[in-house]
């Protein structure tokens, strides 16, 4: 039941609605306010660092430049705060955008690192700035005006702030609920499943990123026409740490924890603000030893934050239904069987001087199933990893339908219609199957952060939604739509990348060792299910260590040893050549 | 700009960088040994240079209720650990470290402090009382989330540094101190007037560089240090404990904290958080060595030394915004010259 | 007290929630080399990581007798060595801190006394003993990955598939090597591909499919069951 399900949150809004109305002691209206600011910075935290495995320590510096910008603008040259609002969002989005650009492409840490040092330096130079009031700052801001009415009590800024941060923390969901939602989401996986099926994992490192930087800009924005003035202090770097605190209370993952995890910190500041001068004696910063505890006991104890317990008070969320969708998805022409598709000539890899793969070449033709087959340590995933894009040719060349594939990345090799399956599985475990299989339909979709933001990506959602529906009922895993996909066994995983792989309506299937793990009924329903795929006009090329598996099911097979073609053709043929069977068994024994 | 004034800019920068240097191999040692990006080191600086303050003024520093504090909450810790399972000997061994071996800092401190000693003894006193935080600090925080990631890790030292900087508020207040200098005389050479305490600075630095060289090249504990850096599960394949090397890594990390706040404490006023600016600078050479070189980051550190001299000379308000703003130009080289490469 | 040096039973081990091995059981006598083969995913180096104490595992794993020791740190210093798949070798330090840290355990004498050992049966270590490690050959490194576990003076000797990605050539010497070693009193369990090689030199044979035993027995008889060319090659079907 929807309703049901919206029940808490509905409540909760009626409540924030109803407070400031209530006869609350007026620090009480000062502190939610508090916290809605805090929450938004938060939630733009939860997106970077709790789905996008990256974090930021600097986000205060983000909303000092929301600030500064309205500040300036509305007091130097009196613009309006509506118009400075736009001002502002971009200024957080063009200082977020190169700082992302230089950071993103290194390991995840050095973003962090970057963001202590330039919120360091922001902080510094807000303060030296003549324009901006140096540590002074700047006072006498106008407040936000809305048809004559002027926001100008904690009471009614109350509000606007709190509009903001539902509405923000709503289109997060949408967001993250969204084509390119799970984009990011894939992102802390390590992103080469997502890169696979087409995503730009730079740009979704981007995304959130700037996304981050916009929401903290527009706290900084409502923060300075609630205050009415502004100077350096709260942006800086022991602020961002305060943020990244929030979020890690809250719980890293989780859009409404980020509130959660404000209201927490923020309410515990106070209250040791309030007591702990009388314990100890004296005033000064003393609840950050606290907070630095606090901090160190979550990560150590509830690594997930504080917010999966509170869920777990809560109605347990319904399974949506997948909604119906008229529309299919335009499907490739394939190419008709026996042309020529992927051709492989004369790859070599070397690493150091190892030669993984000695010059290897090969064909797979349309409609057919071809077999990459060799013992341990042949060459055969590195060949493999040489079409999908993963590791670079050190000579040669592959060809797909004759244009050469040499030095395209994974995502463009994907766009060419090639899906691929991992001999690690690489799938996301808290993401439904659902989800997951959709992940793979990424490229025959196109909405991008707007249109995910305010829904208006529904119809082609649906669509992308029914598609992988549909795959996963196709290979009969329909039942475990709405399970993580960690629940599922070894086998059904293997499964379902593979689903995943057919909802990119592949022309070519490539196969990383799909029956490994698998028991004797699965393998067989998995080769029933390639030889339905071949009959639809589809290519497999599979890498595969079982013998017994290719044996019935391809058309061709390639064995190499040592990185070495050493036998090629039907299956029959290929098993007793003795050059196969010593590579096999091992040496003429 | 007189050569006069160079020379000295020159002279100031080469000081800091010196500090800057200590700080930084200790950074790029935790982290390659344990992943721990160790934010928390300045906190060492502060501590140290503050408890050879107060020595230096007859006082019993505080720090050593401090030692004695975390030596008790690790042993808490290690208890809880020992409820389902222990042997005698891990029980001593915890006895020992965490509770025995500060209560004999304390009693020796106790008994010195107000003795008036020569300054190096007092010196040495302040590394005896600071060095051994560092064993604790990674029992406390660390070693429950030896496998979290680097992520989680970073954070967790941002709660330490916050705790530790917090602590150092209550125990040594907001007030400022200044260490009395190992030796106050001066020496001129040329028209150039060195303190002494300029040469403590660049000896001890030289002589902790050829330390670690030395324990990293030719004892087994230091080779097993670089091996769990190289390659962990090899490490932990042939017998090497990842506590064994973490807490060797942050006990030595601990060590150059005090050392550098031993040594920078007669140069400038340290206050309770004074230590953080200090580490992170440190930390931009450290960067500037991508976390991995020690050489690397020893240059980068005078180089950070000497922009930090002359940035306050010519820009000097700006001094604070120029050398961490350098992390950017740094992050776009990395950026640039490392290939991409995706974290587990 | 059975007499074994390894007793396993009931072996269960999983990667996330997916179980890799459903209660294996295998035993093997002191001085004896016993090898487990199987296809690729059967879960033989899960097996020799969950009895290293890599991978946890539930189960029963008798070692001499008793429960083997929890840390990985106490199955080394108890005498069990695993020289793993991927050799984990030291590649930026020298093959001599290599061997070495092998014996990190052990004290200086008895270091200093494996050590000459060691490079009087490779020969070819200890000419390149202040290489790196990561600049030698495939065949090399396969030799250092051994002689550093031989370092640590083990009773029980895990190797996880010493010939992969060797030369045949090599794989006979190495495969010769840890015969010669079975006479120093030391156990050896070998996972190996090469089933052929393997079962040859073993006394015992346990051929894994889908991490359950399908066949276990003297080697020799093991080499001649149909079951392996199925397993391996697919015979039936």
């Amino acid at each position: 039941m929807t309703f049901r399900r919206l029940l808490p949150g509905l409540a909760g809004i009626l409540l924030l609605a109803v407070v400031p109305i209530l006869p609350v002691p007026p620090f009480w209206i000062t502190l939610l306010n508090n916290i809605g600011l805090a929450s938004l910075v938060t939630i733009g935290l939860v997106l970077l660092t709790g789905v996008g495995g990256l974090t930021s320590f600097g986000q205060a510096a983000f909303c000092g430049f929301g600030a500064y910008t309205t500040a300036v603008l509305s007091t130097h040259y009196g613009v309006s705060p509506w118009l400075t609002l736009p001002l502002s969002l971009i200024v957080g989005a063009a200082i977020a955008l190169p700082l992302g650009l230089i950071t993103v492409r290194l390991s995840g840490h050095f973003l962090p690192l970057g963001t202590i040092a330039w919120g360091l330096a922001l902080y510094y130079l807000f303060g030296k700035i003549d324009l901006l009031g140096r540590y002074d700052g700047i006072s006498g801001i106008p407040p936000i005006e809305f048809g004559g009415y002027r926001f100008l009590s904690d009471g009614s800024i109350y509000y606007l702030i709190w509009f903001f941060v539902i509405a923000v923390a709503i289109g997060a969901r949408n967001l993250l609920d969204s084509r390119t939602g799970r984009g990011i989401r894939a992102l802390r996986g390590g992103g080469q499943a997502a890169e696979a099926f087409g995503v730009n994992i730079v740009r979704a490192k981007l995304t959130v990123f700037v996304f981050a930087g916009v929401v903290a800009a527009l706290s900084g924005w409502l923060y300075v026409h609630m205050q009415r003035s502004v100077n350096p202090t709260p942006f800086g770097l022991s602020m961002g740490i305060e943020y990244l605190l929030m979020a890690v209370v809250g719980g890293s993952g989780h859009v409404w924890g980020a509130i959660f995890g404000a209201g927490i910190v923020l309410i515990l500041k106070d209250v040791l603000q309030r007591f702990l001068p009388g314990i100890i004696g004296t005033t000064a910063n003393f609840e950050m030893i606290v907070f630095g505890i606090l901090l160190v006991i979550i990560l150590q104890l509830a690594r997930e934050g504080l917010w999966p317990f509170v869920l777990r008070l809560l109605p347990k969320r319904q399974p949506r239904p997948v909604p119906a969708s008229e529309h299919r998805l335009a499907k490739r022409t394939l190419a008709p069987a026996g042309s020529p598709l992927i051709k492989v000539e004369k790859a070599r890899k070397t690493f150091g001087g190892l030669v993984a793969v000695n010059d290897v070449s090969f064909e797979v033709q349309a409609g057919r199933i071809v077999g990459l087959i060799g013992p341990n340590g042949a060459g055969k995933s590195t060949t493999f990893n040489l079409i999908t894009g993963i590791a670079s040719l050190t000579t040669g060349s592959v060809f797909y339908e004759g244009q050469p594939l040499t030095g395209d990345s994974p995502r463009q090799i994907a766009r060419h219609g090639i899906a691929r399956t991992f001999q690690h599985a690489k799938i996301l475990p808290d993401m439904s199957v659902l989800e997951n299989v959709a992940l793979g339909a990424h490229l025959r979709g196109s909405a991008g952060v707007f249109r995910s933001f305010l829904r208006l990506e529904r119809d082609e959602e649906a669509t992308l939604l029914a598609e992988a529906a549909y795959q996963l009922e196709r290979v009969g895993l329909g039942q475990y739509r709405d399970r993580p996909a960690g629940d599922l066994a070894l086998g059904q995983i293997r499964i379902l990348e593979i689903a995943r792989a057919l909802a990119a309506d592949p022309a070519v299937l490539l196969l990383d060792e799909p029956a490994a793990g698998l028991r004797h009924g699965e393998k067989q329903e998995l080769a029933s299910l390639l030889r339905k795929l071949r009959e639809e006009g589809v290519s497999v090329l599979l890498v595969e260590h079982d013998m017994g598996f290719v044996m019935g099911l391809v058309d061709h097979l390639v064995v190499l040893d040592f990185g070495t073609l050493i036998a090629e053709g039907k299956p029959a043929e290929v098993r007793r050549h003795p050059a196969v069977v010593a590579a096999y068994l091992g040496g003429a024994a | 700009m007189d050569a006069m004034i160079a020379t000295f800019l020159i002279q100031d920068g080469v000081t800091s960088g010196a500090i800057y240097a200590l700080l930084g191999l200790a950074l790029v040692l935790v982290f390659s040994v344990t992943r721990v990006i160790f934010i928390p080191q300045g906190e060492f600086v502060a501590y140290g240079a503050l408890t050879l303050a107060l020595l230096d003024n007859g006082r019993i520093p505080p720090t050593i209720s401090l030692l004695v504090c975390f030596g008790a909450v690790a042993f808490l810790l290690d208890l809880w650990d020992m409820r389902r399972r222990t042997d005698a000997r891990t029980f001593l061994r915890s006895l020992g470290l965490n509770l025995v071996l500060p209560g004999i800092v304390y009693g020796i401190v106790t008994v010195l402090a107000p003795l008036g000693l020569p300054s190096f003894a007092k010196a040495l006193l302040t590394i005896l009382i600071i060095a051994p935080m560092g064993l604790y600090v990674y029992r406390i925080a660390y070693r429950p989330l030896a496998d979290a990631s680097v992520l989680v890790l970073l954070i967790c030292s941002i709660g330490v540094h916050l705790a530790m900087m917090g602590l150092g508020l209550v125990f040594f207040g907001a007030e400022g101190l200044r260490a009395q200098p190992l030796d106050d005389a001066n020496y001129t050479i040329g028209s150039l007037m060195v303190p002494a305490q300029s040469l403590w600075i660049y000896g001890s630095t030289i002589a902790i560089i050829v330390a670690l060289y030395i324990f990293f090249e030719r004892t087994l504990l230091g080779k097993a240090l670089r091996a769990t850096a190289v390659n962990r599960l090899g490490a932990r394949l042939v017998g090497v404990r990842t506590q064994l090397t973490g807490v060797t890594a942050f006990m030595l990390a601990a060590t150059i904290g005090a050392v550098s706040g031993v040594l920078i404490g007669p140069i400038t006023t340290i206050y309770y958080d004074t230590g953080f600016l200090i580490g992170l600078k440190g930390f931009v050479a450290a960067i500037i060595g991508g976390l991995a070189s020690f050489p690397v980051t020893a240059v980068a550190a005078i180089g950070v030394g000497l922009i930090e001299s002359f940035a306050s000379f010519f820009a000097s308000s700006y001094k604070e915004v120029i050398v961490f703003g350098l992390i950017v130009p740094v992050l776009i080289w990395l950026s640039l010259s490392h290939t991409f490469h995706e974290e587990e | 007290m059975t007499g074994n040096l390894l007793e396993l039973s009931g072996i269960h081990a999983s990667y996330g929630r997916a179980e890799v091995l459903h209660g294996i059981s295998l035993s093997m006598k002191a001085g004896s080399i016993v090898t487990v083969i199987g296809a690729n995913g059967a879960g033989k180096t899960t097996l020799l990581n969950a009895v290293m104490g890599i991978m946890p595992a539930r189960g029963t794993i008798l070692y001499d007798g008793v429960p083997v020791p929890h840390s990985v740190e106490a199955r080394v210093a108890a005498g069990l060595c695993l020289v793993p798949e991927k050799r984990e070798l030291f590649a930026s330090m020298s093959v001599e801190d290599n061997i070495e840290l092998g014996g990190f355990l052990r004290s200086a004498s008895e270091r200093a006394e494996t050590r000459e050992e060691l490079y009087a049966r490779f020969p070819r270590l200890a000419e390149r003993r202040r290489q790196l490690a990561g600049t030698l050959s495939g065949g090399e490194r396969q030799m250092l990955a051994l002689a550093r576990a031989l370092m640590s003076r083990p009773r029980l000797l895990l190797l996880d598939e010493p010939s992969l990605g060797l030369a045949s050539k090599i794989v006979t010497d190495i495969l010769d090597i840890v015969s010669e070693l079975r006479k120093t009193g030391v156990s050896i369990l070998l996972v190996e591909q090469n089933a052929r090689a393997a079962l040859e030199i073993a006394d015992e044979g346990y051929l894994i499919e889908l991490g359950e035993v399908r066949r276990s027995g003297p080697a020799a008889e093991l080499a001649a069951d149909p079951a392996l060319m199925e397993s391996y090659l697919g015979t039936h079907s």
